[in-house]
């Protein structure tokens, strides 16, 4: 049998106390990290070695593992989610990385998402956007027959592709304007395109729209940074209907 | 549409509306400086035709107006965009490929052209249109004025052309100018339709082509009337 040889490690990991603390990178070893290891096993290996050296381990988001949530929100060796397409930071693994290798773990850097410690940051912003119309509000009775109202296929396959948006912020925190604009035509794409959505989505536009400039994110000049670093591979098609729905919404009015 | 040009869609919406009329005069103008590859004297006559007449002049004045606001709000969108980063800048960002060089430095390559702008209106548009409507019509450097026209210097656009075109450093410059307009351009025409709505997941990419086919054309054509009268009159040809 082969003699299994793990990967050692140099981590350069982002330390920021509190948002308004001087963040600084700290340099740590890891040894023998299996190649079979996803990237948060990898991090939760680190921790467990800063607290047996007595040290604070590194703050960082995660919850379902399986790239569903969006909760985890790590920028690795310079892109979001880390070397790979179409893959969320905890479906990133180690066999990504070959041994003797500097990983630079940073957290999102934009201005709607501010620190809350060390590689954890404040994506509530994107809350606040979909409280503002992200949402269906008119009564749509009791459960229909599944073919009591016909859709295209066409219209449903988009507005599921809109649909696995997870609201991680890769898009904000990829784009050199910090803007949300892939979030949120997602959004009001994936309602939009369906009968119960599409009564309301000149208001959920307009409203939705306002919401994320007043937060202050920037403005899309259609780089399609986001597109690529989406760990859900959304479309920028999605902030050509958004803008579309905007400006039928405005001229309504 | 209250609040409308206030919305970051909204002013992106002014940068498509000015950046279109900006791309038809662009249209316009190369298929003016086209007519000098065929015939000096009737690219002159074409001069003569707008020369500082009412139409010549309002067309310029809407021109103008449609520049300024192309730049303020591309100002105010890039400040913006600069305050929505944030100040922490990542340490190492490899955006994978695929981003255009292009859509991250419109504004550097902006910048650019309205550089050159400059100079060209220097060379060109304040010895003819202006000289004639300040009065102040000057003359062309010897050797250079086309026959019938040595008295009328500001509608002699084929002897400025020859004049200016005939130093290969000016023709370097004009080039490279051409080279970052058709930067500016390539980004620019897709993104108008993008930004107006008038695209989808099927026309992207179909937009991206005819973007980079229609502003090779004009940058071409422009390119292509700078080499004519950099041979015609340096070489002698």
């Amino acid at each position: 049998m082969a003699e299994h040889t793990g990967l050692n490690l140099t981590l350069r990991v982002w330390r920021q106390e509190n948002r308004h603390a001087q963040g600084r990178f700290e340099t740590y070893e890891v040894k023998n990290i299996s190649t079979e290891a996803s990237f948060l096993e990898m991090m939760d290996i680190l921790n467990e070695q800063l607290i047996n050296e007595g040290k604070q381990p590194v703050a960082f988001d995660h919850d379902c593992r399986e790239g569903i949530c969006g909760m985890c929100s790590l920028f690795i060796n310079g892109r979001a989610h880390g070397p790979d397409d179409d893959i969320t930071t905890c479906q990133l693994h180690m066999r990504k990385f070959h041994d003797g290798q500097t990983i630079t773990i940073e957290p999102w850097r934009s201005g709607g998402f501010p620190i809350i410690r060390d590689l954890m940051v404040d994506r509530s912003a994107y809350d606040k956007i979909m409280q503002a119309g992200g949402f269906v509000s008119v009564s749509t009775g009791g459960v229909p027959d599944a073919n009591a109202i016909p859709i295209p296929k066409a219209d449903a396959d988009e507005a599921m592709d809109a649909a696995a948006c997870i609201g991680c912020g890769a898009c904000a925190a990829t784009c050199k304007n910090g803007s949300a604009m892939l979030f949120v035509s997602a959004k009001v794409s994936q309602l939009a395109l369906l009968p119960q959505g599409r009564a309301e989505a000149a208001k959920r536009a307009k409203a939705m729209v306002a919401k994320m400039d007043e937060l202050g994110f920037g403005n899309c000049t259609n780089t399609g940074a986001c597109e690529l670093e989406c760990p859900k591979s959304v479309s920028i098609a999605h902030i050509a209907r958004l803008n579309r729905e905007f400006l039928k919404a405005n001229i309504k009015d | 549409m209250k609040g409308f040009f206030k919305s970051s869609i909204g002013k992106k919406f002014i940068m498509s509306i000015t950046g279109c009329f900006l791309i038809l005069f662009l249209t316009f103008h190369m298929c003016m400086n086209l007519v000098y590859v065929f015939s000096p004297e009737g690219y002159n006559m074409v001069c003569q035709f707008l020369g500082s007449n009412w139409y010549a002049v309002a067309g310029t004045g809407i021109l103008a107006l449609g520049f300024v606001f192309h730049i303020a709000y591309a100002t105010i969108l890039t400040i913006q965009n600069r305050k929505a980063r944030g100040n922490d800048r990542y340490d190492n960002q490899n955006l994978p490929s695929g981003v255009e060089w292009s859509s991250k430095n419109m504004f550097v390559l902006g910048a650019i052209v309205c550089v050159g702008l400059l100079v060209h209106f220097c060379q060109f548009w304040a010895k003819m249109m202006f000289a004639e409507l300040a009065g102040c019509e000057g003359t062309v450097p010897e050797g250079f004025a086309t026959p019938g026209y040595e008295t009328k210097a500001a509608v002699d656009g084929a002897a400025w052309i020859g004049y200016y075109l005939s130093k290969w450093w000016i023709v370097l410059l004009y080039l490279v100018w051409f080279a970052a307009i058709w930067l500016h351009l390539n980004h620019g025409f897709w993104s108008m339709f993008q930004t107006i709505g008038a695209s989808n997941s099927k026309w992207i990419p179909r937009l991206k082509t005819i973007s980079t086919v229609f502003t090779s054309i004009i940058m071409g054509g422009f390119a292509l009337v700078v080499l004519v009268a950099f041979f015609r009159n340096c070489c002698g040809a």
